[in-house]
């Protein structure tokens, strides 16, 4: 058996070197494939943040995703057509500048995130999971219905955008900006894991009457960790139609929500890694069983059974054994 | 806008929330009695239109594809309890939502393996199409008067079954006290797979009732999963009473706010603004509604107070 | 006379025709155990709950430190100085038993919102996690899964969760019960100690130890306080004889 650390190390410096050595033989695609890896992975990441540590089972996350896509999007498709986004009460141009996106996705998901989450957390167990499935579907239908912008059809985004000092349309550039982020988004979900709050939220989970009992308030600690998680999708929903130079409804849908909760079980719940792990598995499979057979949901769908049976832990769990309490 | 609209709207509302009812009872119970949340009972709804549709296309009877419809669900829900659900009793939601998830998967992608991806086509029988004339002279698609009456009178069979009968104390005792009726010597886990089977067979039926007004396709089921756990979660899980209020609620709110919302707002906007906003705000008017009856009751209308 | 730490007036709590508390007044004064007896099903459950504040009382007042904390939830109790252990174990089974004290000591300075800096790495965090756990006896088992403690342990443990938060008053459920004689003897002898950091109210079966530890002794049956008074007043008493033995007699 490995140490967790040993494998999480061992997983990043594969993702890492695996876009580098396809650069060096010209494969592109190899490159956007991990690309769509690390940016899923960091969409999980972000659930993982309510799930693993909080406990809370939402099944809604495509709404962050979604509304990070749209973010991105909506600033990108007004200032490609010289459009401002609106005029009253105050001006607001789109931009194409990821940095700003990245910043307007992250606090309209939070705001997204702390509204559904004060709803849904009045509830708990199977109640919340159907609430925050409903707002997901919300803002799907949501934006079908909003012609403004694209409606079914999404929005085409012409060129990728930029970002300072950097030439985005390289794909190894943009990958590397995907790649910087999720290391920096795991090492905040590491810290944040093992710091007062994490510690606190850990026990919401477990014993929220404790918690209550030594004075804080467990609603309000899910609530943070709610919000949080949003964020990170969201930041990771403003990627991903950056990577496709598209957005469309499909980012809202339920089945976005439902992968990426598979990612972070196929990886292993509540591991840091877990998320990395699952979506590159993901991905791979994706990639794989779809070149070989139209019908590859069907494996999927049966791998997944068998993680649920046999393999509690997910592949994480299977390699590195039952967590280790930090020391 | 006329008197004559209104009433149409209402009665479309009535026929889409008394089809929903019968997937939210379904649900309803199953959770309410086994405490699983079941992702795949859309599949079911599915299968019951896809069963529904081959055996009319045989046969050309529309009896006999119901019949075929709720058998076909109800062999595909024991199946699903036997060699899965079971298994997952025990456990907490993620699992059930994940391993329910996978049968999802498991189901679509194998009904577009088997019937390919193009939708089919559940034609209403000749007897029952057609409009008919109401009091005031409102003309109104028959089969979908239909539809609102099985709605109803299954609704009625389905609360004389639970009062009433032997299953019915047993199923209502399953909810309160799992333990209690297993002393009592009742088989639990053929009670479960009765109760799993029930529920199936009646999304079955709702999926090939619905399949004749709307095509039967893949991913069908899902959208009316979602909207029966919004009636579910406003109705109060494991009470049908609840799901048959809560699924009237959320079809009359879905369909008069699709129409006339837009309408209203056109009374202070321009048209075509009026028509996008009006839309994306009624696409929206449920979950609005569910929000509400969230802040008010967090246990929907007639759930179990904590 | 000084002012008890906390209190309770007339407190009154049905669940349908079943008085669960039934007008029921009792007080804990500085450096003193009240303990609460009576036979299964006197309410005693009830009666903590709304102390603590889990369950709003029908009528009556709850006050802690002379102040009116009847209309306050659990938090806003916990806050202002109730010091709770569940009878049965509300700990973080996943986490270590160090974890579960650094969960105290957060609780104690009040604020959750430290999202970067490891709680391991707090000093003082952490000598007040440590120094709780040294005062239980479970300094060995700083690092055992919480869910490997013995059933005894778990006891400690609550009691040592509770010591973090300095609490003005400590409100025990149970805390001897499934605990062997061994344990048991020991945590008599801590609680005989503690008294004077905080008063106990002391919810217990264990007649061994209530009589030890007991300075005052408060006799619930049926929800309603029949006699209170000390160890031997209430071992004379024909009152209470009767309520326990009254039945078999």
């Amino acid at each position: 058996m490995i140490r967790e650390r040993t494998l999480n190390g061992l997983v990043l410096v594969l993702l890492l070197a695996v876009p580098l050595w396809a650069m060096f033989n010209d494969q592109p695609f190899t490159i956007t494939l991990a690309t769509r890896a690390v940016i899923f992975a960091l969409a999980a990441v972000g659930l993982n943040i309510a799930l693993g540590l909080g406990g809370l089972v939402s099944l809604g996350h495509a709404a962050f995703f979604g509304i990070g896509g749209y973010a991105m999007g909506i600033l990108a498709h007004h200032a490609q057509t010289y459009t401002p986004v609106m005029e009253l009460p105050f001006l607001i141009e789109g931009t194409k500048s990821m940095p700003v996106i990245w910043l307007v996705a992250m606090v309209t998901s939070g705001i997204a995130a702390f509204l559904i989450g004060i709803l849904s957390l009045r509830t708990a167990g199977v109640y919340f999971i159907m609430i925050t499935l409903a707002f997901g579907q919300m803002f799907y239908f949501f934006s079908i219905s909003w012609a403004a912008y694209g409606g079914e059809d999404g929005l085409l985004i012409y060129v990728r955008n930029d970002f300072p000092g950097l030439n985005t349309l390289v794909p190894i550039n943009f990958f590397a900006i995907c790649f910087t982020i999720l290391c920096l988004v795991l090492l905040l979900n590491g810290l944040l894991a093992r710091s007062p709050f994490g510690l606190a939220l850990n026990a919401a989970r477990q014993a929220p009457q404790r918690v209550q009992t030594v004075g804080l308030d467990p609603q309000r600690l899910k609530l943070v960790a709610f919000v949080i998680s949003g964020v990170i999708t969201g930041l990771a929903g403003a990627l991903f139609a950056d990577l496709n130079r598209f957005v469309s409804p499909t980012m809202f849908s339920w089945q976005m929500s439902g992968e990426i909760m598979i990612f972070i079980i196929l990886g292993g719940n509540a591991r840091l890694c877990g998320p990395v792990v699952g979506a590159v598995v993901f991905v791979m499979l994706e990639h794989f069983l779809g070149g070989l057979s139209e019908y590859w949901h069907i494996y999927l769908g049966a791998l997944l059974l068998l993680v649920v049976f046999f393999a509690r832990g997910g592949l994480v769990g299977l390699i590195a054994g039952r967590e280790v309490a930090h020391d | 806008m006329s008197t004559i609209l209104i009433i149409e709207q209402i009665l479309n509302g009535l026929q889409s929330g008394i089809m929903l009812f019968l997937m939210a009872a379904g649900l309803t119970l199953i959770f309410g009695v086994m405490g699983l949340i079941n992702l795949a009972h859309g599949s079911l709804y599915m299968i019951g239109a896809f069963a529904a549709a081959a055996v009319a296309g045989l046969t050309g009877s529309f009896v006999l594809a119901l019949i075929a419809a709720m058998a076909a669900a109800a062999i595909a829900g024991v199946l699903v309890e036997m060699l899965v659900i079971r298994r997952l009793y025990a456990t907490d939601h993620l699992d059930q939502v994940l391993a329910t998830f996978a049968l999802i998967l498991i189901f679509s992608e194998g009904t577009r393996w088997v019937f390919g991806s193009f939708p089919l086509f559940l034609d209403i029988p000749d007897y029952l199409s057609g409009p008919v004339t109401l009091p005031g002279g409102i003309q109104y698609p028959f089969y979908r008067l239909v539809l609102i009456c099985v709605g109803l009178l299954v609704a009625a069979g389905l609360g004389l079954l639970i009062t009433r009968t032997r299953i019915g104390i047993q199923i209502r005792a399953g909810e309160n006290d799992r333990e209690m009726i297993a002393a009592l010597g009742v088989d639990i886990s053929k009670l479960y797979t009765l109760v799993f089977a029930l529920g199936a067979a009646l999304a079955g039926l709702a999926g090939a009732l619905v399949g004749a007004i709307q095509s039967v396709q893949v991913g069908m089921g899902e959208p009316v999963l979602i909207l029966a756990f919004v009636v579910i979660v406003i109705g109060g899980i494991g009470s049908i009473k609840g799901a048959l209020i809560g699924a009237l609620l959320v079809g009359l709110t879905d369909t008069l706010g699709g129409v006339f919302l837009p309408q209203l707002f056109k009374l202070f906007m321009e048209p075509s603004a009026a028509q996008s906003s009006g839309s994306a705000l009624a696409s929206m008017a449920i979950y609005i509604l569910m929000g509400a009856v969230l802040i008010w009751r967090p246990t929907g209308l007639f759930g179990a107070r904590p | 006379m000084t002012e008890p730490i906390l209190a309770t007036h007339s407190l009154q709590k049905s669940f349908g025709a079943l008085m669960a508390t039934d007008d029921i007044s009792i007080d804990l004064y500085p450096g003193e155990i009240h303990a609460v007896i009576g036979p299964n099903g006197a309410g005693k459950s009830t009666l903590i709950a709304q102390i603590c504040g889990g369950l709003k009382p029908d009528a009556g007042r709850v006050e802690l430190l002379g102040k009116d904390v009847t209309l306050t939830n659990t938090l806003t109790r916990a806050k202002a100085g109730i010091g709770r252990t569940f009878q049965i174990s509300a700990l973080a089974m996943e986490d270590t038993v160090l974890q579960n004290v650094l969960l105290g000591a957060v609780g104690d300075i009040g604020s959750p919102w430290r999202f970067l800096r490891p709680v391991l790495n707090d000093g003082s965090l952490r000598s007040k996690a440590a120094d709780a756990l040294k005062r239980v006896g479970l300094q060995d088992h700083a690092a055992t899964r919480t869910s490997d403690l013995s059933h005894g342990q778990r006891r400690q443990l609550e009691v040592a969760v509770a010591l973090t938060l300095k609490p003005k008053a400590f409100v025990m459920d149970e805390p001897m019960a499934g605990l062997g004689a061994e344990g048991s003897k020991t945590l008599t002898g801590f609680l005989d100690g503690l008294r004077e950091e905080a008063p106990i109210l002391l919810v217990e079966h264990d007649m061994d130890a209530v009589f030890a530890l007991a300075d005052r002794i408060s006799v619930l049956v049926y929800g309603k306080i029949i006699e209170t008074g000390t160890v031997d007043q209430i071992k004379s008493s024909k009152a209470v004889r009767e309520a326990y033995l009254g039945g078999d007699a």
